[in-house]
């Protein structure tokens, strides 16, 4: 599990995977007009629109948590998280259960698509020019033959260390 | 063998293990001080459990060991590879005996003295000694020899120490022999065991006693007697208590039957021959507990194996968290069956309800155990101590059943194991000393553990002689943990929280209990290091409180449900005290006092917490419902109001921890599920009150006022007030010798005198204008801003107009300025703003300002200062402060000049030199007056901003006789006095 969470989310090494092609899974999402994706295998659960709990004085982020299976999760807006606008009120976010470090995320993006078994030869880095906040939550880029698929990387995306100790 | 010894041999082994690799790390990073100490604590540890277990082979092993570590951790030795050797010799040595300690139950023989000599030759000089060297091994020998002739049975035994260990021995024994068990039942064991300890001791010749004789009144066949008489034949083999010292008490035992009995002797030598072949051979330890198996055969091996298994901690979490799911299920579905009445399943699921309840129960007492485990060894420490250092103390328990989390316990153990021994060691006197002072000569050491607020408090209180104020504020110079200075200005219980400090205790001399600084500031970091915190209350004479505070972090709770702003939020039931309904129509309503709600309740005004205002959930004015609840919380003795808009339930809750990124929210203890399935917070009192700002702890005043004082250090940037009044630029003022601000009404400023005064807090304060123009402009009403500036006895109000900020700043003085009142002119906050000289003003208020200190210690002729200071600021600063203080001052502004003057020929009764100075700095200068020349014994005082203990160090190796922090005025003054004084007293 921990294993190809890992290897996952780094993406496949980009310097020798032009000529071995190489399959892997991704849960693809949706925010905004974006297209998202975060390897299969770090996925728990995918849920429909769910009872949040507010959590006040948290940081804006943090939506609130939840309750799955007797299980407290905690709920991530993964727009704020990426420096995009808020969701419209009216429609209910999916949620994208992830764990990290022993702890239960569920991570808020518009809608949720289908897995898509891609192709390493479609894979390369960030391009430089891409805007700064989106290059520190992704691991690189999958060329989809109508559009562009960006790999979050669930680690950066929890990881809120830094940014809490310089706050 | 002893349940005491088996943990003990536990413990150590564990220690035993993890010090190899530490000192192997030490060896790798020298200067590692944590690991150091770390190190010491734990073979601090091994030798003080020796020396209560009766394991004199060990303990002296272990003591020269530590010797070597402690003078390592002072700095004095190195850490070499030879002294790593060394001490990885000791604790092999140490293992080796605990090897056969483990397989025997007794201390072997043998002979330390050769690896004690070369631990203590190196802790001397840092060198082990030659193996040369010729092994004094006949001054040993001859010492017991001598000791022989002369001490009687009870001495040569080896005191009290070794037959309570004896008992403790016999008394195993015989509970695991199933013929002489019966003899001692209808009484408690322990009462047993203290008579037979009392009785042995007196046929000795040990101490009399009135204590009824152990076996008085108690039936048993001649049979019974001897294996009575085989177990303590076996236990004084055991604790090595020689032959013919062994075989003499035990024919004191049989005379004394004999007596009461009339049986015939022939007992006698059935015993002497069982001991015989023990006699016989010179290593008795083998032989002896081999045949004492045997004898005790498997009925007791096997109880032992049945009492307890060994399982897995996270095993054991794993249960738990399984278990609290089932609970929260169960919740779940007894909320759906409630609105199911009659349904089929209402009996089955009652059921469930039952079991699940007693499972929960079960599975949180495998994990939860009374405190009093973690007692269980101190009345017997107590009572070696007070035998050890001829004290009378009694140990009182209260609430030994209260439970916690056996993790915690754990913990725990240790600190308080150190805190009593300190508590019988240092604050217990002798009770001679006792009866002097007035108070019954047994002293007494309470223990209390009890649930409050969600924590659990420990207090570790005694009557003892209480923290000497004295000793500690010496040991705190000497230490350089603080100055004189700053230790004047520090109330009482500050000072007592030193104690906490690494490296600090105030025994005089080292005794195998306690004195090397170990104990209070690993208390306290153990303590914290599972949440906890630890305070302390002392009366000099009348005795020292300590009282620990630990909370429950894995329970499950009784937590009131309220709702605010539509959301909903748990409260722990044990802090809560009652629940009050407020409405703007009834008896009881929520009044404020410029916007701060408070409660009249029983005519005491509660202060009120908002929860909507606490939470940002909304403001307090949006709220619809008329009615308020107010939950009365406690937390220590403080009692505040949580404003919520309804109160439901209690229900049982299951703490969680909350996510990382939501842990620094001081405001939650953690969050739960309900039975409804929704996900709420629960509120942490402590964090509310905190929150709040209503709980000040000594401590933390004290950590913050360091924080600030460390910042006002740095750079030199300094708070100052900022100010606006009259005219022109914005003025300041250095916030340190500000002492309030206050709003007075106008209509309350009087005339007096001439003067404007007011009266303030029971005394007539004078007013100042800062300008003269500015008092005939103001307007009769309205509110006056005032800057407080306080001495003892006197305060004295400056009016101004308007108070700005509060900013840091580096203050230099840019221009000066001939008019009255104004130090000079500087850039704060991009501004020029007019820096007001305090001394003018105070001065003004009042003409005899410092007189009455003046008078006192200085005396009528004014004393001549020197003050050397390159900062243009503080020479303009202080002179006129100081000669407001009745000292006339010639500044300079550097070391040369000064020199300059000496050589000139001028005198001066004192000198105040700074320390960081361009050029010549304070210590070269200093150095330079107390080399020689006409101001050799003038007394010189060094100011200075920075005070780590280094600088302090060198400070007084050059020769400044004190040393104060710039901004001290009041320090200032006063150590001016006390140095002139001083000089005085010398002349």
């Amino acid at each position: 599990m921990s294993g190809g969470s890992n290897g996952a989310g780094h993406g496949p090494t980009t310097s020798a995977s032009t000529n071995s092609s190489e399959q892997r899974d991704y849960v693809t999402m949706t925010i905004g007009d974006q297209l998202f994706g975060i390897p299969v295998l770090t996925v728990q659960d995918v849920l429909g629109p769910q009872n949040i709990a507010r959590v006040p004085l948290a940081p804006p982020e943090v939506a609130g948590s939840l309750n799955l299976r007797g299980r407290i999760v905690t709920a991530i807006d993964v727009r704020p998280r990426l420096g995009m606008p808020k969701r419209d009120g009216d429609k209910a976010a999916m949620s994208v259960v992830v764990e990290h470090e022993n702890e239960l995320y569920s991570l808020l993006v518009d809608s949720v698509g289908e897995v898509l078994s891609l192709n390493s030869r479609d894979y390369q880095r960030n391009p430089p020019t891409l805007d700064p906040r989106l290059r520190e939550f992704s691991d690189g880029i999958y060329r989809l033959n109508s559009s562009l698929l960006v790999v979050l990387s669930v680690a950066s995306l929890l990881d809120f260390g830094h940014r809490l100790e310089a706050a | 063998m002893d349940d005491l010894l088996s943990e003990f041999l536990t413990e150590t082994n564990e220690n035993l293990a993890v010090l190899d690799v530490e000192l192997v790390k030490l060896e790798q990073n020298p200067n590692d001080s944590e690991l150091l100490s770390n190190i010491f604590r734990l073979v601090h540890t091994v030798k003080g459990t020796c020396g209560f277990l009766g394991l004199p082979r060990l303990e002296s092993v272990a003591h020269a060991g530590e010797n070597v570590l402690g003078k390592v951790r002072d700095g004095e030795l190195d850490v070499t590879a030879e002294a790593v050797t060394l001490i990885l010799a000791c604790l092999d040595r140490i293992r080796t005996i605990m090897g056969d300690l483990e397989a025997t139950g007794t201390e072997p023989q043998g002979d330390d003295s050769e690896l004690i000599r070369n631990l203590n030759a190196f802790a001397d000089g840092g060198r082990a000694a030659a193996p040369a060297a010729a092994p004094p091994v006949a001054a040993p020998a001859a010492a017991p020899a001598a000791k022989n002739s002369t001490a009687s049975i009870y001495e040569q035994v080896g005191g009290m120490g070794t037959i309570d260990a004896v008992v403790e021995v016999m008394f195993g024994r015989i509970m695991g022999d199933l013929r002489v068990k019966s003899v001692f039942e209808g009484e408690s064991i322990d009462h047993i065991q203290g008579y037979t300890r009392e009785y042995l001791a007196k046929i000795c010749g040990g101490p009399d006693s009135t204590a009824p004789h152990p076996l008085a009144g108690r039936a048993m066949s001649d049979a019974q007697f001897d294996a009575l008489c085989g177990h303590m034949q076996a236990a004084l083999n055991a604790l090595e208590v020689p032959q013919h010292i062994a075989a003499m008490v035990m024919g004191m035992i049989f005379a004394e039957r004999e007596a009461a009995t009339g049986t015939p002797a022939a007992v006698a030598a059935t015993v002497e021959e069982e001991a015989a072949p023990v006699a016989a051979a010179p290593k008795p330890a083998k032989a002896a507990p081999a045949k004492k198996e045997a004898v005790d055969g498997e009925a007791k091996e096997s109880a032992v194996a049945n009492q307890s298994i060994r399982v897995n901690v996270e095993l054991l979490e794993n249960l738990m968290t399984m278990v609290s799911e089932l609970v929260l299920t169960r919740n779940q579905v007894l909320q759906i069956l409630r609105k199911h009445k009659d349904s089929e399943f209402a009996a089955p699921l009652q059921r469930l309800n039952h079991v699940t309840s007693e499972l929960q129960e079960g599975v949180m007492k495998t994990r939860m155990q009374p405190i009093g485990n973690a007692w269980a060894k101190l009345p017997r420490i107590i009572r070696d101590l007070s035998h050890e250092l001829k004290k009378k103390i009694d140990l009182v328990m209260i609430g030994q059943d209260t439970e916690l989390d056996r993790q915690v316990l754990e913990m725990i153990k240790d600190p308080l194991t150190h805190m009593v021994r300190n508590s019988a060691d240092h604050a217990i006197e002798l009770p001679e000393e006792r009866r002097r002072a007035g108070k019954p000569e047994t002293g007494k050491i309470t223990l209390n553990a009890y649930h409050e607020g969600g924590h659990i408090i420990i207090e570790v209180a005694d009557d003892g002689k209480g923290l000497p104020l004295d000793k500690i504020k010496a040991k705190i110079i000497q230490n350089g943990l603080a100055t004189e200075s700053e230790l004047e200005g520090m109330s009482d219980q500050q000072i007592q929280q030193f104690i906490f400090k690494a490296g600090f205790s105030t025994a005089a001399k080292v005794t195998s209990v306690s004195g090397r600084g170990v104990g209070m500031d690993v208390v306290r970091t153990n303590i914290e290091k599972i949440g906890g915190t630890i305070e302390l209350r002392s009366q000099e004479g009348k005795g020292t409180r300590f009282s620990i505070k630990i909370p429950l972090t894995l329970a499950i709770v009784s937590a009131l449900v309220v709702e605010c702003a539509g959301e909903r939020f748990a409260i722990p039931q044990i802090s809560v005290v009652e629940l009050v309904r407020a409405s703007p129509t009834g008896e009881l309503k929520v009044e404020r006092i410029n916007d701060t709600p408070v409660l009249r309740l029983r005519n005491k005004l509660l202060p009120l917490v908002s929860l909507r205002e606490k939470l940002k959930l909304e403001p307090e004015s949006s709220r619809t419902s008329e009615d308020t609840f107010i939950v009365v919380t406690q937390v220590g003795t403080y009692q505040f109001g949580i404003m919520v808009d309804r109160v439901f339930d209690t229900e049982e809750i299951v703490v969680k921890p909350v996510a990382p990124i939501l842990r620094h929210i001081e405001v939650f203890s953690g969050n739960t599920i309900l039975g409804d399935g929704s996900v709420i917070m629960i509120l942490d009192p402590n964090g509310i009150a905190a929150a709040s700002g209503q709980i000040s702890m000594g401590d933390a005043d004290a950590a913050e006022k360091q924080v600030l004082r460390s910042r006002a250090h740095s750079d030199e940037a300094v708070p100052l007030l900022l100010f606006r009044a009259g005219e022109g630029a914005p003025k300041a003022v250095p916030l340190a010798l500000v002492a309030r601000l206050e709003e007075i009404d106008r209509k309350s400023i009087e005339h007096s005198n001439d003067r404007l005064v007011v009266q303030y807090r029971g005394q007539l304060m004078p007013l100042v204008p800062l300008d003269q123009y500015q008092a005939a402009s103001q307007d009769q009403n309205g509110q006056q801003p005032v800057l407080v500036f306080s001495d003892r006895e006197h305060s004295m109000g400056l009016m101004v107009d308007e108070i700005v900020d509060i900013v840091e700043a580096r203050l230099n003085v840019d221009l000066a300025t001939e008019t009255p009142g104004r130090i000079g002119s500087a850039i704060i906050a991009g501004q020029a703003t007019d820096i007001i000289d305090t001394g003018y003003f105070l001065s003004q208020a009042f003409a005899d300002w410092f007189g009455s200190r003046r008078a006192d210690a200085v005396g009528d002729q004014s004393k001549r200062v020197l003050m050397v200071d390159d900062s243009a600021f503080f020479r303009n600063l202080l002179t006129p402060q100081l000669s407001a203080a009745g000292f006339s001052v010639t500044a300079v502004d550097s070391g040369d000049k000064a020199l300059a003057l000496a050589e000139a020929g001028e005198e001066f009764d004192l000198i105040i030199s700074d320390i960081e100075m361009p050029g010549m700095d304070g210590f070269a200068f200093c150095e330079a007056i107390k080399k020689s020349g006409r101001w050799q014994n003038t007394p010189i005082i060094a100011l200075s901003s920075h005070a780590s203990p280094k600088e302090l160090a060198r400070g007084r190796t050059v020769g400044f006789d004190d040393y104060v922090a710039k901004y001290d005025r009041e320090g200032l003054v006063h150590t001016l006095n006390e140095a002139l004084s001083e000089v005085r007293g010398a002349a």
